[in-house]
């Protein structure tokens, strides 16, 4: 088969579409902060789980609905097109702190009305004291808020939002409908006697799941109805027979089992948005939609009622309303999750639960359906094995070449075994899909909790060489003088030691926001979704899902590597460098100048020297401080020094080129995060599993990063995921993907993530994507776990970046995800640029 | 015991992984130092001596040389052997002119071949028929240039004839490995149509050979002529325009053979 039988025309509605989806700034709307504000005012006392159902219920029924022009599937969470709702019951100062900023922010803006920020203001006033944040802050040890204060590891994601990261078992609800999952709940109460142990909790929670329901099937009805009026005044008579068709599947779906693959693309779409209107996490991601959509799809092509493009035009459709949700977040986690995604991850092709090859047309057509809306959203991957299809291949392979960064590829033969791992069953491990960004799980079973934290790897090393402080506080273990250590061994065991204190803390954060969104937000709607959670009568919050992970992600371990390997080199081995002459080339960023958080710090440790001794600082002596902090010079002698010793590293092998000796190290690093996680459990019953990727915080968190012994200067970005260090890598992509694959990446089962960036001419004709599909499967048949692409010329980018406004569509890989690039911050820009081009030598 | 081909030491200057305009698949090139040839539009100088120089690079000076052993050289070779598997590639020995040093060449081949690996060399086919015949037999393919059917001009620009050249093309074609003809188009050196059309028309009597690659010329090279201390004399020469590209083109399909523009 060749991939051009896979090539169907794009209908002219879908251009439309996404042409009006990207005419204005996304508004923040107000409605669903209101509904929820006005429900839980009534239910004051009540137990949460029937406050969360009745709210959900509220919401439903009372907020604004719309059918936008032209489209064949409906179903919006706001009335302006890629609009968002907000979620106060997570978090919400940092947006009332924001609302002046917003729309202007680099990252991400947002327009938002002087009527809303009123609505919002009085909104909020109810929310003091009742948010998951302020209940996990509360639930935090002290020295736990210092850590996260002082950067070593942000959970910010969790801390203000919902949790999201989950994949629901959707192809049942496509088959038996809210009603066929009502029943169950109604056969599962009546097994629950008055005297059983979890009566209470069982009960509450089986009805706020009914509640739930009612409202979701009832909310399909009203965009029936919506369509049908909407119909009876279209004076186009093809708008008007489309708008009664979408009242019928409406009429149908969600509520019963779909008897097309129309209705179960509209029933989908409602799952899809519907989880996402109850909580504000991310990453509700589709997963293995070419599996659960295919027996629909095959029906209708087979009985003839159904031509192949109308299954991709209603596809591509799906693909332009995942682009139409929004969230707004707050500025610092903008800059994380960069390009206003939301990392609903849909993934084709792999093996099924019996170890078959589960490759159909519809894999292909999701394929198609990207090239088709050239949107970042969905974030499309592809499971890969041994029998995956060499077609497939080009297929998906043809994406990558038109630089949107989809799809990501994902290895079935490192996956699996790493679920086996911990703890699936063969047949749910071999029916993976990807969450977000990288991450694994077993769909409709599992509360992952993917994206626990961001881990900063560097920040440990900084504490060594501090002895634990940092600004003056201590934040670390007090590991002793680094000067006066006389083994790399002590000093590696130094680093252990820092990283083994800040784990132990990084948990703490977790556990507390985790037992925060059980008591504050348990999500009823969701868990109906999940198995066990009918059964045990518990939400996924409470335990109720089979699988409980929590996976918060490191990164830094090329930076860590190249530093360690350059301690051990220059001051061990070599002794061409005393410890005491690199600790104060890191404190002086090699002479580069101070950077503006290095230039606060010294100001801070000064005045409260000041302070500490009862003398009284006034605010212009402050000035004056700062100013001879940051004029704060080096010598020239000196810097003819740092000079030195940055040459001294720049010719130390680096991770990235196939060295030996330098990646053994390199996966010795990623242990120190790797293995201590996977010995904590979590309050749901489950354990922690680390992953080895930043979204994007590499870059705001690198900013935040004092210098750093590989020679990368202070404020300088991190290197991404498991991707050697931004240009150290210079024997080109092969070598640099062997490195990547010495890494363990069975223990990361989490994910790991590698960027590579090609330019377009690596990847020309027939011959270049055979090529390029040959240097996946061999990069796979080492073992690594995940391999993602940025094809697009430095010349592109860098106009892109002088003329923003002619690039509007211009979509890149990010991290796990692909951003409009124009969407990014400057920096973020740069960081991309800047990442190494490998080009067809 | 046999001979130890792994501990014949020859003179390299680079090994370039990741190619994939130099034979099929993903291969790694292994350059040789030092040629018979010197072509003035040659994009890697540094390969004309055979003896080891230097060069500035990045304000440093770089030595350009390095003496190795087969079993090093093959050692690296090695480690993309995942790549050429996937994507039916190999080792593809470039230079210089790799068969200016025929035992190291011979051994580098003789070596890969007996642990599995698909072998390809780019030569100029200017050497002694004894040598190519010694090493055709461990080679699967043959990038060769023809760079000018006119012996007297070939000698003027390049500082020899092209009787050998020729000699070898035919010899080569006989042979069971597979032959693809490069031309470098050269502006006021080798693109005139006609110049192209007897090229084209000699190769279209070789045996077993579909495709001709004509390469245009670039000024990638001439930082390096700077850095050898050398000038370089081709300082006056436009690029290709790409309607001579699709003329040019044009006349190798003409003739019944397939044409490519690059590697």
């Amino acid at each position: 088969m060749k991939p051009e039988k896979y090539e169907i025309l794009k209908s002219p509605r879908i251009d439309r579409l996404v042409g009006k989806l990207f005419e204005k700034m996304p508004e923040i709307e107000a409605d669903r902060a209101v509904l929820i504000t006005e429900s839980y005012k009534r239910t004051e006392g009540e137990p949460i789980i029937d406050r969360r159902g009745k709210a959900f219920a509220h919401i439903l029924k009372n907020i604004p609905i719309t059918i936008r022009d032209e489209e064949l599937i409906v179903g919006s969470a706001t009335i302006s097109p890629r609009g968002c709702q907000v979620f106060p019951e997570f978090s919400y100062s940092w947006l009332e702190a924001e609302f002046d900023t917003v729309a202007t922010r680099a990252a991400d803006p947002f327009y938002i009305s002087e009527e809303t920020k009123e609505t919002l203001r009085e909104v909020y006033r109810y929310w003091e004291g009742k948010t998951t944040s302020e209940l996990a802050a509360s639930y935090m040890m002290p020295e736990t808020k210092r850590a996260i204060e002082h950067n070593i590891f942000t959970p910010g994601n969790y801390f203000y939002n919902g949790v999201g990261h989950v994949t629901v078992n959707y192809g049942k609800i496509l088959e038996i409908g809210y009603e066929g999952l009502l029943e169950e709940v109604k056969k599962e109460m009546e097994t629950c006697k008055v005297g059983d142990v979890n009566f209470v909790e069982k009960t509450h929670f089986l009805n706020a799941v009914s509640q739930s329901l009612e409202a979701v099937m009832e909310y399909g009805k009203r965009y029936a109805a919506l369509a049908r009026e909407m119909a009876k005044t279209c004076s186009n008579g093809q708008r008007k027979a489309e708008l009664e068709q979408i009242a019928k599947n409406c009429e149908r779906v969600p509520a019963k089992g779909a008897t097309s693959f129309y209705e179960a693309c509209q029933s989908f779409w409602f799952i899809q948005m519907l989880l996402q209107m109850e909580s504000s996490g991310h990453s509700i991601s589709p997963g293995r939609f070419d599996q659960y959509m295919y027996p629909y799809y095959k029906k209708d092509i087979e009985s003839g009622r159904m031509t192949k493009e109308f299954a991709q035009e209603l596809m591509d459709c799906i693909w332009v309303k995942l682009n139409d949700l929004n969230k707004v977040r707050d500025a610092a986690s903008a800059e994380g999750f960069a390009g206003y995604g939301l990392f609903q991850n849909l993934i084709a092709a792999g093996q099924d639960k019996d170890g078959i090859d589960a490759t159909n047309e519809l894999s292909f057509m999701c394929i198609e359906a990207s090239m088709h809306v050239m949107l970042p959203q969905p974030s499309l991957s592809v499971r890969v094995w041994n029998k995956t299809p060499h077609e497939f291949m080009m297929k998906a392979v043809s994406l990558t070449r038109t630089g949107i960064g989809l799809p990501a590829y994902y290895n079935d033969e490192v996956i699996i075994p790493s679920l086996l791992n911990r703890g699936l069953t063969l047949e749910d491990a071999r029916d993976y899909n990807i969450i977000g960004c990288v991450e694994p799980q077993k769909s409709g079973k599992t509360e992952g909790w993917h994206d626990a934290a961001f881990f900063n790897m560097c920040r440990p090393l900084e504490l060594v060489f501090s002895n634990g402080y940092d600004k003056g506080q201590r934040v670390g273990i007090e590991t002793g003088d680094v000067t006066k250590m006389a083994t790399f061994d002590e000093f590696y065991d130094a680093y252990k030691a820092q990283m083994n204190y800040c784990i132990d803390l990084l948990v703490n954060a977790d556990n507390a926001i985790d037992v925060a969104h059980r008591e504050r937000c348990p999500l009823p709607y969701l868990s109906s979704m999940i198995e066990d959670c009918i059964k045990r009568g518990k939400s996924v919050q409470e335990g109720g899902a089979v699988y409980n992970f929590t996976g918060p992600q490191g990164f830094g371990i090329a930076n860590m590597a190249d530093s360690l390997y350059a301690i051990k080199t220059l001051v061990f081995d070599e002794k061409k460098v005393t410890m005491a002459e690199y600790k104060q080339a890191l404190d002086d960023n090699y002479g580069r100048g101070l950077s503006r958080e290095k230039t606060e710090e010294i100001t801070k440790e000064v005045v409260q020297k000041l302070l500490s001794q009862g003398k009284k600082v006034s605010e212009k002596e402050i000035v004056q401080i700062a100013s001879m902090a940051a004029s704060y010079g080096t010598s020239k002698e000196q810097k003819e020094k740092y000079d030195a010793l940055l040459e001294l590293i720049e010719k130390i092998p680096k991770f990235g080129n196939d060295l030996e000796e330098v990646d053994a190290f390199a996966r010795d690093v990623a242990y120190t995060y790797t293995r201590p996680l996977e010995t904590y459990q979590n309050p749901r019953g489950g354990w922690y599993q680390a992953g080895l990727y930043p979204v994007s915080a590499n870059v705001p968190l690198g900013a935040q990063t004092g210098a750093t012994p590989d020679g990368r200067l202070a404020g300088a970005p991190v290197a991404d995921g498991v991707s050697p260090s931004a240009g150290k890598d210079v024997s080109g992509p092969t070598a640099a993907a062997n490195s990547v694959a010495k890494l363990d990446h069975g223990i990361a089962s989490n994910g790991t993530l590698f960027n590579q960036k090609f330019h377009p001419s690596a990847l020309s004709g027939r011959e270049g994507l055979e090529n390029f599909t040959a240097f996946i499967r061999g990069y796979f048949d080492q073992k690594g776990s995940h391999i993602q692409f940025n094809v697009v010329s430095r010349e592109t980018l860098l106009e892109a970046q002088k003329h923003p406004e002619q690039y509007k569509a211009l979509v890149v890989r990010v991290a796990g995800y692909s951003a409009l690039f124009t969407s990014l911050s400057a920096s973020l820009q740069d960081d991309i640029i800047n990442r190494t081009e490998q080009a067809g030598l | 015991m046999g001979i130890d081909y792994l501990g014949v030491r020859g003179r390299i200057f680079d090994i370039q992984k990741f190619s994939i305009h130099d034979g099929p698949g993903i291969r790694s090139i292994v350059f040789l130092k030092g040629c018979m040839f010197r072509c003035p539009w040659c994009c890697n100088p540094e390969s004309q001596e055979f003896h080891i120089q230097t060069m500035m690079r990045d304000n440093q000076e770089k030595v350009i040389g390095e003496d190795v052993t087969v079993g090093q050289v093959l050692r690296m070779v090695e480690q993309d052997r995942a790549y050429y598997r996937r994507s039916n590639g190999g080792m593809t020995l470039s230079g210089g002119e790799c068969m200016c040093q025929p035992d190291f060449a011979y051994a580098l081949l003789k070596e890969a071949r007996e642990i599995g690996l698909k072998t390809a060399v780019e030569t100029t086919g200017a050497v002694n028929d004894e040598i190519v015949e010694r090493l055709l037999p461990e080679i699967n393919d043959v990038l060769l240039d023809i760079k000018h059917m006119n012996p007297i001009k070939h000698k003027e620009f390049i500082g020899k004839d092209n009787i050998l050249v020729l000699e070898n093309a035919k010899k080569i074609a006989k042979s069971k490995v597979r032959l693809t003809v490069r031309v470098p188009v050269v502006p006021t050196f080798n693109d005139e149509p006609e110049e192209i059309r007897d090229i084209v028309q000699f190769v279209k009597t070789l045996p077993g050979v579909e495709k001709i690659h004509l390469l245009p010329y670039h000024r990638l090279g001439r930082d390096k002529y700077t850095a050898l201390g050398r000038s370089y004399s081709l300082d006056h020469i436009e690029p290709l325009s790409n309607e001579k590209r699709k003329e040019l083109l044009k006349i190798v399909s003409d003739n019944g053979l397939k044409g490519q523009i690059g590697g």
